[in-house]
This record gives C-alpha cells, sequence and structure tokens, in this order.
C-alpha cells in the first residue's frame, strides 16, 4: 500500500491556483493543518486570525457574503465545539459557502479529550443548510476539494493530514452523495468511513478467506444521505448491516443508516461499530482503535457475532492483509 | 452635492423626534416596545443615516416584503433587508445593526428618513412578515443575522475584509450597544480588525449603561471601555450622544491609516420620554405594569 504524506498541503496550492477568490483563514495552526505551503504561495489569500476561532467564523460569513470562499483551516473541536453558535447564525442560517475544514477527527491525535472530535458529525448533520463529507484515504483528500466547492452552501469536511494511505485510484475519485463500492458480497454489508475503511478492508480480506461474503461500501458524504445504492445493499445482505466509524455511534454514520432503515422499512439487524457513548483520552492511534474497538479485529469479532460463526483469524494473518489501491466499484478480485 | 440651505441638524433633529414618537406610540398600542432603546439611540441613528453614512437612494419608501423562507439551496427567493439601505455598490457604505433587539428603533428610522413606508411598522412581530421583534437579516434594514450578541463585528469585519482586498471605497458601519460588548467574541473581532487594518470600518455605540437584566454597573462592568478599545487598536472618541455636531465631528477628522473608528455614545435612555426614568433600572423592554401606566404614556403621546 502507498502511504503520502502532506496530501492536503500539495494538494490545495495546486488546486487554488486559478481560483483568486479562494482565501485561507488559520488559527493558529497553520502548518498543523497543512496550510503552511499556501500560506507561503499565496500570502495575500491566507488571513491569520490567531487564537479565536468565534471570530474567524463569523468573518468568514462576511468575507463569503461578498462573493470571497474562505476555507477555515483548523481541529475539527474548535471549528464545531468553539463555535457552534457563530457557525449555525453568521454562516449556515444565511447558507453561506464558507468551507470548514476540520483535522484531527476522532482517535487520529493523542492530544485527548480536547482535541478529539468525537461528535462533530452528530453536532454538524442537525444544522440546516450543512453538508458533511468525509476523507478516508489520499484519493479523498485530492478530491473532496472540488465536491465541496460545488456546494452552494456551508460545508464541513473530516480531514486527515500526514501520513495517509491510497485505498483508491488516483483516477476514481470521490463523487458526491455516492458511496464507493469496495467489494460485493450478500452475507454481511458492511459500511464504513474515514479511517475505519482500511481497517475494514484489512479485516473484510481475512473474512473473505474464510468465506464469507461482503458487500463493502466506503461513505464520504455523510450529509445529505440519500444514496440508494447504500440501502440496496443493506436490504440483499443476509445477516445484516455493520457500520464502522471514527466517532461516537450517536448521530454519526451508525445513526444516519439506523433513520435510513426506519424510513424505508429495511428490516436487517444492524451493529454499529464506533465510539460507544464516550470521550477518549490522549494516547495514539492504535491503542486508542484497540483499546475502543474501531479495528480490522472489531469488525471480524462482530461479523462474527452477525453470522453466528466464530472465525480463527490471528493477529498475525490480519497484520499480513495487504491493502492494495482500488478502483471503488472493483470486483473482488482486483483486490 | 448638499444645498447650503439644506440644515443636516434640524433634519436629525426632526428625525430623532420622529423615532421617538413611533416606537412611543407601538409601544402604548401594543403594551410592549424597546423605548428606552429609542430614546438613547435616536440622534446616533438618525445622524448615521443622514450626515455619516453614504447609503444609496431607495426609489421610493418600500413595503417590507413578505417573508420569503430561510435561505437554502432550494429557496431562490430568500432576501436580506439592505435593500432598505439603497444599492450596493463599491462607492457606497454599508450599515450593520449589530443589536438587533434594536430593531424597532431601525424600522421607525427607515420610516422617518423615507426608506421604509409606514406600512412596514405596522407589520412589526405580525406572523408571516420580516418586520420582525429581533430583526434578522431578511428585516428592513438589516442584512446579516445579529441577534446573537457577539456576531455582528465579526461579520461586518468580514465584509470590511472582502471590500478592502476588492478594493472598494466605500465604508461598512457598525452600530452597537454598549452591553454587547461583554461579549467576549467583540474582543476577538477588535482585535482581527485593528491586525487587518480595516480602516474602513467604523463603529457607533450606544452607551446608555443598560441591559435586561438592568444597569450594566450591576450586571458586569466594562469600563473603563475608552482605554480598553483603544488598548486594542480603535481610534476612540467618547462624546455625548445627544449632541449632533460632536457626534460629527469624529468622521471630520482625518482617518488614522490602519485603524478603526470607535464613536462611543454616552446617551440617557429616557432622553425626551422622562417618565421612562421611573421605571430605572428595568428599561430594557417596556410592558406597562397597570393600565394606568398605560394611560400616562398615551397622554404623553398625545402631547407630543
Amino acid at each position: 500500500m502507498e502511504i503520502l504524506s502532506k496530501v492536503h498541503a500539495r494538494n490545495l496550492v495546486e488546486w487554488a491556483k486559478n481560483k483568486p477568490d479562494v482565501y485561507v483563514l488559520s488559527a493558529d495552526l497553520t502548518s498543523s493543518t497543512e496550510v503552511d505551503l499556501f500560506r507561503d504561495t499565496y500570502p495575500d489569500r491566507f488571513l491569520s486570525m490567531g487564537i479565536a476561532e468565534q471570530n474567524m467564523i463569523s468573518f468568514a460569513g462576511g468575507m463569503a457574503r461578498e462573493g470571497l470562499y474562505p476555507f477555515i483551516h483548523t481541529f475539527a473541536v474548535f471549528i464545531y465545539r468553539r463555535a457552534y453558535d457563530q457557525i449555525a447564525i453568521s454562516v449556515a442560517y444565511p447558507n453561506l459557502p464558507v468551507r470548514m475544514i476540520g483535522f484531527l477527527p476522532g482517535v487520529t491525535t493523542p492530544g485527548g479529550a480536547t482535541h478529539q472530535s468525537i461528535e462533530d458529525i452528530s453536532v454538524m448533520r442537525s444544522l440546516p443548510n450543512m453538508t458533511i463529507l468525509e476523507c478516508g484515504d489520499a484519493t479523498d483528500v485530492e478530491s473532496v476539494l472540488d465536491i465541496a466547492h460545488s456546494v452552494n452552501g456551508p460545508v464541513y469536511i473530516r480531514m486527515l493530514r500526514g501520513e495517509i494511505p491510497r485505498l483508491f485510484s488516483p483516477q476514481d475519485p470521490m463523487q458526491f452523495n455516492q458511496a464507493r463500492t469496495i467489494s460485493r458480497g450478500s452475507d454481511i454489508t458492511v459500511l464504513s468511513s474515514g479511517i475505519c475503511t482500511e481497517e475494514a478492508m484489512c479485516a473484510i480480506q481475512a473474512l473473505q478467506r474464510e468465506g464469507v461474503s461482503i458487500q463493502h461500501m466506503h461513505i464520504t458524504t455523510l450529509k445529505p444521505f440519500n444514496d440508494y445504492k447504500v440501502l440496496e445493499a443493506i436490504a440483499n445482505s443476509h445477516y445484516g448491516v455493520i457500520t464502522m466509524e471514527n466517532h461516537s455511534i450517536i448521530g454519526g454514520l451508525g445513526s444516519i443508516i439506523a433513520e435510513q432503515m426506519a424510513e424505508f422499512g429495511i428490516g436487517k439487524k444492524l451493529v454499529r461499530i464506533g465510539l460507544k457513548d464516550t470521550f477518549i483520552h490522549g494516547a495514539s492511534r492504535p491503542y486508542l482503535m484497540r483499546k475502543y474497538r474501531l479495528d480490522a479485529p472489531a469488525l471480524i469479532d462482530e461479523a462474527g457475532k452477525l453470522t453466528g460463526q466464530n472465525f480463527n483469524i490471528s493477529e498475525d494473518e490480519l497484520a499480513r492483509s495487504y491493502v492494495a489501491p482500488v478502483h471503488s466499484d472493483a470486483k473482488a478480485e482486483a483486490l | 452635492m448638499i444645498s447650503p440651505q439644506y440644515n443636516w441638524q434640524e433634519e436629525v433633529k426632526r428625525v430623532a423626534y420622529g423615532i421617538r414618537r413611533r416606537v412611543l406610540e407601538h409601544t402604548v398600542i401594543n403594551n410592549g416596545g424597546y423605548l428606552s432603546q429609542a430614546c438613547s439611540a435616536a440622534e446616533i441613528l438618525a445622524i448615521m443615516y443622514i450626515r455619516i453614512m453614504n447609503l444609496g437612494k431607495t426609489e421610493e419608501p418600500l413595503v417590507p416584503p413578505l417573508f420569503a423562507g430561510v435561505p437554502g439551496q432550494k429557496n431562490p427567493n430568500s432576501f436580506t433587508g439592505a435593500i432598505f439601505n439603497g444599492p450596493k455598490g463599491p462607492k457606497y457604505d454599508r450599515f450593520i445593526l449589530s443589536p438587533s433587539q434594536y430593531a424597532l428603533v431601525l424600522y421607525a428610522l427607515l420610516v422617518e428618513v423615507g426608506r421604509m413606508d409606514p406600512e412596514g411598522l405596522r407589520q412589526f412581530n405580525v406572523d408571516g412578515y420580516t418586520v420582525e421583534m429581533i430583526g434578522a437579516e431578511h428585516s428592513p434594514g438589516m442584512e446579516v443575522m445579529t441577534g446573537s450578541l457577539g456576531q455582528g463585528l465579526s461579520q461586518a469585519a468580514g465584509i470590511a475584509m472582502a471590500r478592502k482586498l476588492r478594493g472598494d471605497t466605500g465604508k461598512v458601519w457598525v452600530f452597537m450597544s454598549d452591553g454587547e460588548w461583554q461579549s467576549g467574541q467583540n474582543w476577538e473581532a477588535l482585535q482581527a480588525i485593528s491586525y487587518h487594518n480595516l480602516d474602513n470600518l467604523g463603529i457607533y455605540i450606544d452607551a446608555n449603561g443598560q441591559q435586561c437584566d438592568g444597569a450594566m454597573g450591576d450586571v458586569m462592568n466594562i469600563e473603563p471601555l475608552a482605554d480598553r478599545l483603544t488598548a486594542f487598536g480603535a481610534r476612540v472618541h467618547r462624546v455625548d450622544g445627544h449632541d449632533l455636531d460632536m457626534l460629527v465631528k469624529p468622521i471630520l477628522e482625518p482617518i488614522q491609516q490602519g485603524k478603526p473608528l470607535i464613536v462611543i455614545a454616552d446617551t440617557n435612555p429616557w432622553k425626551g420620554i422622562e417618565i421612562l426614568k421611573e421605571r430605572y433600572p428595568k428599561l430594557h423592554y417596556v410592558r406597562f405594569l397597570t393600565e394606568q401606566e398605560r394611560e400616562q404614556y398615551a397622554v404623553l403621546l398625545k402631547s407630543l
């Protein structure tokens, strides 16, 4: 698997080259949110706003009213927690094209509870006019800006930074409101988002070797959510559906799917992998994923419970699973 | 050009009187209103519209349009109340009402300066209309959402930033109350305004010393306000908010490069309606306690 570094940093500079109305607003986390290269390349389009996120959000609303496109860059928690009223009133109510790029989703930071965004999707999803996108790999990161920018209204992006795997072919960009189908199958449907998709791919390879037929889909548009293919996959799954997210199971992907299933009358079992209504603490990502059951073994366990089987998949075997970049609608054998 | 015969002071006095009279009338008829705000802010708002700001003209007094739904991707019909402030353009100034609790005062002003049809005031707080009690962006004279105190100045700063980047010569004028300076976001905003040298932004503060719970000193102190604002990088003037020449003087002085102008206008919240003083310190929203009190104000209204 290819691992890339500072994907957003390079991509944003290239992407914004011929977009003079795109401005970056930063709250003292410029290199931490990978906009230092943007700042150095387009200093006139970079606005330093200091550690003052409430003002930054409302200020961005004012700029957007005048036809500019502010791209807010800071840690996710400092967007939706610190400045929720400002997002609601200065940005979401007037449906302004402010792009909020939130870094450090869930367990991706050892920064502890103050830095870990575990309920951002839940909170942002209840705001009218808000669009929510989440990245799970380098190709997502490279293609999310086009999608965000095509939205006539505010967009919140759960962004990744640093070393990021490429799970999907660069020729296969993120599509708005369309899940990526990674594998096809009929025993279980697995719906994963963000960094959980890499874990799911790893577990699913092992499960497939055990003979389980799995429909795996990667979700990038969390709001709006009306991809009928996802519902179709759930309806066609023999045992049911497992959602897997780096977020609280309340209000995120698991809740979204529960609502959709109830509304469409799809009577299947739903298992939600995610943070079980708990804060987490400062530690490494692998430790947190293991401790809070967001990783590949967690999926294998839940798949076992759902199908009534006891999979004997060793840690070594999981470690040997090689995740290669795929075209999102690739057949299982392409893995 | 203003003709030599034009006496702006007389016009401001007429409009300020009209604001107080219309808000009093409204308060008597509806048994409630933001009356003390009319008393304190009448001259400030009148002078901003008549003498300070360079606003485009409205063709005729406008009748407020009906509420057209909240903004959203699926609603192409939503609008803001900025149409009451004339056309937008690079040379024109913009007006932002920060404490939208002053909406009734603004509406009365718009009638007095011929921008809103008097019918608009009769739509105040009536279901389905835009002339809302605590104004929103669709309310006459308003263009941003400011009912959540603290957000007005930041939004105005964003507009000023964009206009500066675009090279507009028009300014952004913000009307503020004193109480809202208790909110941290305003200080964040002023910090950013200074840092980004937004000298195309100016603020008039109605310092009436009142807030919802009562006198400001009994709720939360903000003094020394002038010193604090100066320390944050503003060019600050503190004047008598009912003295027309003093209210205008700060804008006649040369701009200090990079510094926003702030005029703290000390005002009297019962100015022109002295019996209001009897209600001190509960002045934020006037609802008559007895029918007798209401009659007292009705008599006063007739005498005006």
